[in-house]
């Protein structure tokens, strides 16, 4: 009897993913035994310097902060069908507008400047979204491709306004004018302090407060608003979209425009959390991540905190882990990801024939168990 | 220095910076004409780099780290295959995994090996594949315009220079003029049709990705045992990208292909050069607008501004056939 049973949505959403990623982790792993290293050691270590200590709790949270924006920025775009590579040039391009705001607008109150960055930050990205959106939905351009050279494009573009336009005079590396302190965006020990709670240092900061609220209000925008619902619709269907009365194009730039400017609040974190001034290449490759993170979260804003949290606590761990193994450099930590992105995404059917097969034979046998 | 020395010399560094891109985009071509997006030949190009440039310190010979550049890029293609053929996952995705993987397994496994901070340890002359003078080159360099040409733009480049423009036509010939080549353009362009004709999709698609990854190997080969001594942390920079953005500048085709990667090029060598240097009336030439021209004409390109550039019509999607 060939026939099947659906599978229901805990395996669908929990057991699946979980097969794939225990699978990336054992090949990991197994790469941590060739290079003649002990796997059960490098896990201690990885944990131990990712939750270990107060600190590295801060450090854990304020990597997290990262992943959940950029993750969510790849997961709104996807439920359009779309998938944005470029988060990462997004939130370098937002985070010129950052630092445009702070740096010129230095005038502002605190409070004000608050809500000024954040709209710099999601204006700036937003637009340089708007473009490869544009050509998507209008002149039929693959956004896969024009996001990936967008990235380029605002790489080049920051190094010239970085090294000519925005460093200041007399100075020799390429980064902007420091932020003034008023208008930084707390840490989070300071916060703690003011209400006379001790708690170590760390660049945690209100960003991750952000983060939290901006994973809830996405996930009402895709699951309880009217543009939510449409971009939903586009992506499981255009053409179903269009019979319904949508204009997907429209809807493909909403996407990317949110896609965008939710990548740009990395940038709030970045420059007005942490380094307090534009670096070059500040990104690091967190835009990347977010792919990662949003696969593995199955683009659903609770599964993004977790999969951003399981990240956190490898790059803050990874980097206890060079510490203490120097042939284990934060290296280990980008090869983790890409098996995670290969096997959680590029190969998420993999099991499925397999799992299937096994729980249609367990509910068959169930039903014969219960017709008897 | 006279003009023409310089023009000789900018169009001699040319042949050398495209050469990388002119392997990568032939191979990018192979994959996507038969229907499997090539996201990866970024993170194939960085693997064939290194398995090049460690094999070669170990054994001594270019050859052997050609060979072991071009078994790591047909493996990283089957993989890329598995996930995308057999398992119709995400091309996409794929890709980018693998780009990431190997940015971060190439470091990894130098660290372990050689300890020197992601590098392979520099090369000796004989581990890395020499300039091939030719016959008469240093006699005819006196000759007036024709000498420089021939002494100082043709002759003088490691074999691969010479390969990569070698394949061009040699991939337009497959491509077009034997069964295998229409086969494997029906398969990007009409799976079912393909199918029905009693040719197996999967396993053409996967033909064509071996292809692919015999041409991205080649190209890591040149990075690191050609133009450099060494393999280096992220040596491609881009360059897999570029070579991506030059197969969709050149519609999926050999020779257009070609031109486009003359023309990055072309902008790389000049940019280099152009570094700090003053034109008269325009000011200091900003490098970077330069360094981010081919992607900027790519986009163009793409908006449908110079003409059309058509993708394979079944690019991108696994072929599941019918039950």
């Amino acid at each position: 009897m060939s026939k099947t049973v659906e599978l229901p949505r805990w395996i669908d959403v929990g057991v699946l993913p979980f097969l794939n990623l225990l699978l990336a982790l054992i090949v990991s792993g197994l790469l941590v035994v060739a290079i003649g290293e002990n796997p059960v050691e490098v896990v201690e270590i990885l944990l131990y310097g990712a939750f270990g200590y107060e600190e590295a709790w801060g450090y854990t949270l304020y990597y997290t902060t990262n992943f959940i924006f950029t993750g969510l920025a790849f997961a709104v775009a996807f439920h359009c069908g779309l998938f944005n590579i470029g988060a990462e040039g997004q939130a370098y391009v937002g985070g010129l507008g950052v630092t445009l705001a702070a740096l010129y607008l230095d005038f502002l109150p605190f409070p004000i400047m608050l809500v000024v960055s954040m709209l710099a930050a999601m204006i700036f990205g937003a637009a340089w979204s708007y473009i490869p959106a544009y050509l998507q939905a209008r002149r039929g351009s693959h956004v896969v491709i024009t996001t990936i050279m967008f990235n380029f494009i605002a790489s080049s573009l920051m190094v010239y306004l970085l090294v000519n336009v925005l460093r200041p005079e007399g100075s020799m590396t390429p980064e902007s004018e420091q932020i003034a302190e008023h208008l930084r965006l707390p840490f989070i020990h300071d916060i703690a302090g003011a209400l006379g709670i001790e708690m170590a240092s760390s660049p945690l900061n209100l960003s991750f407060v952000y983060a939290i609220v901006i994973s809830v209000m996405v996930w009402l925008f895709i699951w309880h608003t009217r543009w939510g619902y449409a971009i939903r619709t586009v992506g499981a269907n255009a053409v179903a979209a269009t019979y319904a009365g949508l204009e997907p194009g429209r809807f493909i730039i909403i996407a990317m425009m949110i896609s965008g400017a939710l990548s740009s609040f990395m940038a709030l974190n970045e420059v007005m959390g942490v380094q307090h001034r534009l670096l070059i290449d500040f990104t690091a490759g967190y835009g990347f991540v977010g792919i990662a993170v949003a696969l593995m979260g199955r683009n659903h804003p609770f599964g993004i905190f977790l999969a951003a949290l399981l990240f956190g606590m490898l790059y803050q761990g990874g980097a206890e882990l060079s510490f203490e193994i120097p042939t284990i450099s934060n290296d280990m930590v980008v090869v983790i990801q890409g098996l995670v992105i290969l096997f959680t995404g590029a190969m998420e059917h993999m099991f499925r024939p397999r799992v299937t097969k096994i729980y249609t034979a367990w509910r068959l046998r169930q039903d014969a168990g219960e017709a008897a | 220095m006279d003009t023409y020395q310089l023009i000789i010399l900018l169009l001699d560094a040319t042949l050398r910076t495209s050469t990388p891109l002119i392997l990568a985009a032939l191979a990018g071509m192979f994959s996507e004409r038969s229907g499997t997006i090539n996201l990866a030949l970024e993170g194939m190009m960085l693997g064939g780099a290194f398995s090049a440039a460690a094999v070669a310190f170990y054994v001594g010979s270019p050859w052997v780290g050609l060979l072991a550049a071009i078994a790591t890029t047909i493996g990283l293609s089957l993989l890329h295959g598995f996930a995308c053929i057999t398992h119709k996952g995400n091309q996409v995705v794929s890709g980018m995994a693998i780009n990431i993987l190997m940015s971060g397994l190439t470091a990894l496994v130098g660290i372990a090996l050689f300890a020197q901070g992601g590098k392979t340890p520099a090369l000796d002359k004989a581990s890395r594949f020499q300039p091939i003078t030719f016959p008469g080159a240093e006699a005819f360099r006196d000759v007036p315009v024709l000498g420089p040409i021939y002494s100082e733009l043709l002759s003088g480049h490691n074999i691969l220079v010479y390969v990569a423009f070698i394949a061009v036509p040699a991939a337009w010939w497959v491509m077009y003029r034997t069964r295998f080549g229409l086969r494997l353009r029906a398969v990007g362009e009409n799976p079912g049709a393909v199918d029905t004709a009693g040719i197996g999709v999967v396993a053409m698609r996967y033909r064509a990705v071996i292809c692919s990854g015999v041409l991205v190997g080649m190209s890591g080969a040149y990075l690191s045992t050609a133009q450099g001594a060494s393999f280096l942390q992220d040596m491609t920079a881009g360059k897999g990208y570029i070579a991506l953005a030059a197969m969709v500048f050149g519609k999926w085709r050999p020779f257009p292909a070609l031109a486009a990667c003359l023309l990055f090029g072309f902008l790389d060598a000049a940019a280099t050069r152009l570094q700090g240097v003053v034109l008269p009336g325009i000011g200091e030439v900003p490098v970077q607008l330069v360094q981010a021209l081919p992607y900027v004409l790519t986009v163009i390109l793409l908006a449908g501004f110079i003409g059309r550039a058509i993708p394979p019509k079944a690019l991108g999607r696994a072929y599941v056939k019918e039950r």
